[in-house]
């Protein structure tokens, strides 16, 4: 059996998250009913003319710059021409020779800890097509045009990426990165930020690229990570059978996990590209680069690297909490809240209230527990008012009752017990009530240690501090 | 430049264009007469000539990020040839 | 009445000597006694045309309004105009009522005129006789057995049928000015963007330009006035202001300098033709206008290189014709390649396909370097030629068409002939520059055009020079017969 080098390029459709279209004033806003939101340019009715939307090449440049890459100053539209009932006007508006952002590149996190550099071939601009509705309208197909003309930023990776895993971790990242610049809301259902994943091939240590196939309609990462995964091995058994990749496009079918050939549309693939004429170069000068750039906010490595320094975080944590921007402005604020408690803070942003949103399948931003409330606990964990222990009850008061943390500790009587005579009187108490197992324990049977402890903290509905509690307790029981 | 008979059906596939068996040979009469035509452009050497797809050099004007669209569906689709529920009607589209 | 300028008509209303109804009822009148034998309307709007007009007279007795308050005008059917039928000349947009109004009839109604209808034209502007459009061939008065010239016949014929005052057209390689020099009138192409597309239906978007129709160049110029300026709509509209041309219009000729350009006064061109713009040469040169021969090296490269670009853009601007939002749509498709092939099949004309599978042709994978991107160096050549030649001339002076008027039928097996109807006015679309042309005189009793080409955005220098030479000549008086006073 030969050795295979596995090829992946990623091209990925970012949807960008203007508020009207890139040639016509209609609202790209999801979910309308159908073609209430197809102005007459988005219908391609006779005569009327494409002007491009200035915050479309603002999102376009925004990119550019977090992957370090050039920006064209000047950049041509082009028409891509085929015939489909959701592409009104037989042609696409798109960017061929001159894209407006070229030669970028993103370092991804690879399993063994090292990082890997992912060349950035080209982002350009164009425009979505509408939908086709295949449920039964009288046996014909429904049209809706809402989605033509939606602005969309094409993402086309070198084939740098040599695994499934790779390619997962290329897409997450600049998923994430999207979402930081707010130039995408990355919602993939809605299909905000769809991916297609080229496949090839090719014995290792050959330089040659072999024959890829090209995936499309990937909308989930763990459906991206599938089709690669089938893809490898329909491609492993064709070449190891003697047989030959053909170069074609291929649909994931996630209901079956597999992918297969959407039959005809070889034939079509001339597609005519030429400039086009309703639309002149797009020059982009450095004084509009530059105003983008003071735009550009904190990007997810430096904030990774930053949260390491600045809160003493390990790599890991670090990385989680900077996966998306709004995971890592939340628990920022959290953290500066509570008095620069960073460690604290992480833990309970990634233990206690990841676990309370992932239950309720909530968003970050949609937590019933402001950053600023959870600091407040935090800072009676740090300043000892409470335990750990009781926190999590607090803590839960807090996300059913939307309550601050003093309040809830206040009006259920749990803060923690500091004073030592109080303690100490608990222990005499305890003492008095059980000699057996104080003699027991007397005569050498340490492990009871644990049951006396227990039996306080009982007594006192958990509430001592569990340090002075042991100390103390200790001291007794020695006579 | 003389035109196959298959190439003009090729084209008038690609821009689909139902063209009549018995028009072939006429369409290719005249698109052949066309295209050696204008290969008197041949004469003349364009070698490091810039094309140019517009007479002035203008760029892109921007329009800002707008909605100023509202909804005509009904207008819209008062001319179209079949819609139902809102939505273009057109015969089942195999993917 | 009909003989009237609009110049004249303008100041007749706003003297009050008639009304806008009397004269849209009077020009109403000549369409529906005289239309027939030329078929230069596809449709007439006579209801709306009239109130238009009593509005346009409230209008004018209220002392609001300008010049052009109340004189009726003819559109060219390729603008789009809001509840009335818009064909293109196309059985692909019989049924086309656009929910829109176009730029051009917009500003045109906006100073008070008043539309009689939609012009006839070859299909989709893609012609030069006005005989292949859906709804038959348009005739010029001057001979009815003769064509009008094209694209915009119908605008050029009921100009000279007297059926019109003014007419809008649109000019992709000579569209305004062959058929204006062919039916005896003035016709103007401004420079590409001073007049916005926007809702002016493409034919090849980067050449296409819309501009006025008259019998005179100071109704040229008070029409351009009205049509011109920036349009946020189309973003090849310039945005750049726009003269007064009307108060340019007397700066005369004295002193300019007029190039004839060696290349327009060779073979192919008809030799009474050559003797008629020669003497209006020898007129520009009594008036005191510097007259030398130039060179446009690039001139015979133009008609072939137009004949892939404007294919080109044609063949993707009439993808949108695909039966499924609008237009035609053929009976019972059984598969929507079979809907798309059917309905364009039989919504398009045979010149209209034609253009569109050469276009398809030449941008298809392996041919567009050697059809496209090379005729896209030629046209640089060529505007290059133009450049220089405006560094040593103001004006370039020759003939609009190779020859008057021809034969209905005579040129339609043979495209590339057809084609060659337009070897001195397209270049000047290539460039993008503004041109006119105007009538300089007869040979066997049909009209001859003079085409006077500007520098970019010079529409000015142009039209007073045409104004100071028809103040000496009266080509532009002449009627037909049967259709003058």
């Amino acid at each position: 059996m030969s050795d295979w080098e596995v090829v992946i390029g990623l091209e990925i459709h970012a949807q960008l998250a203007t508020r009207s279209k890139i040639f016509s004033g209609a609202s790209t806003a999801y979910g309308a009913a159908p073609n209430t939101q197809a102005c007459a340019v988005d219908l391609g009715l006779p005569g009327v003319l494409p002007v491009l939307n200035a915050e479309a090449v603002r999102m376009a440049v925004k990119f550019g710059l977090a992957v370090e890459a050039q920006i064209a100053p000047r950049s041509v539209f082009a028409r891509k021409n085929y015939f489909y009932p959701d592409l009104p006007k037989g042609y696409q508006i798109s960017q061929y020779e001159l894209p407006v952002v070229a030669h970028g590149h993103l370092n991804i996190d690879l399993e063994d800890g090292g990082t890997k550099r992912v060349g950035i071939t080209r982002a350009h601009l164009e425009e979505d097509a509408g939908k086709s509705l295949h449920e039964d309208y009288h046996g014909m197909t429904g049209i809706d045009l809402n989605r033509a003309g939606v602005p969309l930023l094409e993402i086309v990776s070198e084939p740098d990426l040599r695994s499934a895993r790779e390619a997962v971790a290329y897409a997450k990242k600049i998923h994430a990165l999207v979402r930081y610049l707010e130039i995408c809301d990355g919602n993939m259902q809605e299909g905000s930020f769809r991916c297609d994943v080229n496949v090839s091939l090719r014995p290792r240590g050959a330089s040659g690229y072999g024959t890829r196939t090209e995936t499309k309609n990937l909308n989930s990462f763990r459906f991206l990570e599938r089709a690669v995964l089938y893809e490898v091995e329909r491609q492993r058994e064709v070449l190891e059978s003697g047989g030959r990749v053909v170069q074609e496009t291929r649909l994931y079918d996630s209901a079956r996990n597999e992918t297969r050939s959407m039959r005809g549309k070889e034939e079509a693939h001339d597609y005519r590209y030429f400039p086009d004429p309703d639309l002149l170069p797009l020059e982009i000068d450095a004084g509009f680069v530059e105003s983008v750039r003071a735009t550009l906010p904190e990007l997810p490595d430096a904030k990774r690297l930053r949260f390491e320094d600045q809160y003493g975080l390990s790599p890991y944590d670090a990385s989680v909490l900077t996966a998306t921007r709004e995971l890592a402005d939340y628990y920022e604020a959290a953290a500066a809240a509570c008095g620069g408690e960073g460690k604290l803070a992480a833990n309970w942003v990634m233990g206690e209230l990841a676990g309370a949103l992932n239950k309720a399948g909530l968003d970050i931003t949609a937590s019933p527990v402001s950053a600023e409330r959870l600091a407040g606990l935090l800072r009676r964990i740090a300043d000892g008012t409470i335990s750990g222990k009781i926190a999590k009850q607090v803590f839960e008061a807090m996300w059913e009752g939307g309550e601050e943390a003093d309040r809830v500790i206040e009006a259920r009587g749990l803060r923690q017990i500091t004073d030592t005579a109080a303690i100490e009187t608990i222990i005499d108490r305890v003492l008095a009530d059980n000699p057996t197992q104080l003699e027991q324990y007397r005569a050498g049977k340490d492990k009871l240690f644990g049951f006396f402890v227990g039996q306080v903290m009982k007594a006192c509905q958990g509430k001592a501090n569990p340090a002075q509690v042991n100390e103390l307790l200790k001291r007794k029981l020695a006579g | 430049m003389a035109l196959e008979s298959g190439e003009v059906e090729k084209i008038a596939h690609l821009a689909r264009i139902a063209i009549r068996a018995e028009d072939v040979s006429e369409y290719r009469r005249h698109l052949s007469r066309i295209l050696e035509f204008v290969a008197q452009m041949n004469a003349v050497d364009t070698h490091g000539v810039d094309p140019i797809a517009h007479p002035l050099d203008a760029v892109q004007r921007l329009r800002p990020d707008e909605v100023t669209e509202v909804d005509q569906r009904e207008r819209f689709q008062a001319i179209a040839p079949q819609v139902d529920a809102g939505l273009y009607l057109v015969p089942k589209v195999i993917e | 009445m009909h003989e009237m300028t609009v110049a004249e008509l303008s100041a007749a209303l706003a003297a009050g000597r008639i009304s806008s109804e009397e004269l849209t009822r009077a020009f109403l009148e000549r369409i529906e006694r005289l239309d027939p034998g030329l078929n230069s309307f596809i449709t007439v709007t006579a209801e709306g045309a009239l109130e238009q007009a009593r509005a346009a007279d409230r209008r004018r007795a209220r002392g609001e309004g300008g010049p052009l308050t109340g004189v009726p005008v003819a559109h060219k059917d390729i603008f789009c105009t809001l509840g009335v039928r818009t064909s293109c000349g196309s059985r692909m947009l019989d049924n086309f009522v656009a929910p829109y109004e176009s730029a051009v009839t917009e500003r045109l109604a906006g100073a008070g005129m008043v539309t009689l209808g939609k012009t006839n034209m070859d299909e989709f502007a893609m012609g030069s006789s006005s005989e292949t459009s859906h709804y038959g061939p348009v005739r010029n008065p001057w001979n009815p057995d003769t064509v009008p010239g094209g694209s915009s016949g119908g605008s050029a014929s009921a100009l000279a049928a007297r059926l019109a005052p003014a007419a809008t057209g649109t000019d992709t390689g000579g569209s305004i000015r062959q058929p204006a020099a062919l039916c005896g009138v003035c016709g103007l192409k401004p420079t590409y963007g001073r007049v916005s597309r926007y809702g002016m239906i493409a034919f090849a978007s980067s050449l296409d330009q819309g501009g006025p129709m008259a019998r005179s160049a100071e109704d040229l110029a008070l029409l351009l006035q009205a049509m011109a300026g920036f349009d946020p709509r189309d973003s090849t509209s310039v945005e750049e202001p726009v003269p007064d041309y009307a108060g340019e219009l007397d700066a005369g000729v004295e002193g300019l300098r007029i190039g004839l350009p060696r290349e327009y006064f060779a073979e192919g061109l008809d030799a009474g033709v050559a003797r008629a713009v020669e003497e209006a040469v020898a007129q520009f040169r009594r008036l005191g206008a510097e007259v030398r021969e130039i060179g446009l090296p690039n001139t015979r490269l133009a008609v072939p290189a137009y004949y892939v670009i404007a294919p080109a853009e044609c063949s993707s601007n009439l993808s949108r014709y695909d039966g499924v939002r609008f237009g035609h749509r053929c009976a019972d498709p059984t598969d929507i390649d079979d809907l798309y092939k059917r309905s364009r099949g039989e919504g398009f004309g045979a010149e209209v396909k034609r253009r569109i599978l050469v276009g398809t042709y030449a941008l298809s994978a392996g041919y567009y370097d050697a059809y496209y991107r090379k005729a896209q160096q030629v046209r640089r050549l060529i505007r290059d030629d133009f450049r220089r030649a405006f560094g040593e001339v103001d004006l370039i002076v020759g003939p609009t068409s190779p020859s008057t008027a021809f034969r209905l039928g005579e040129r339609l097996d043979d495209p590339v002939t057809m084609y060659l109807s337009d070897i001195y006015t397209i270049a000047v679309n290539l460039a993008g520059l503004p041109a006119l042309s105007i009538p300089c005189g007869f040979v066997d009793g049909l009209p001859v055009g003079l085409h006077v080409i500007g520098d970019y955005f010079r529409e000015g220098r142009l039209l007073a020079a045409a104004h100071r030479y028809q103040r000496e000549t009266d080509w532009h008086r002449r009627a037909p017969a049967g259709f003058g006073g």
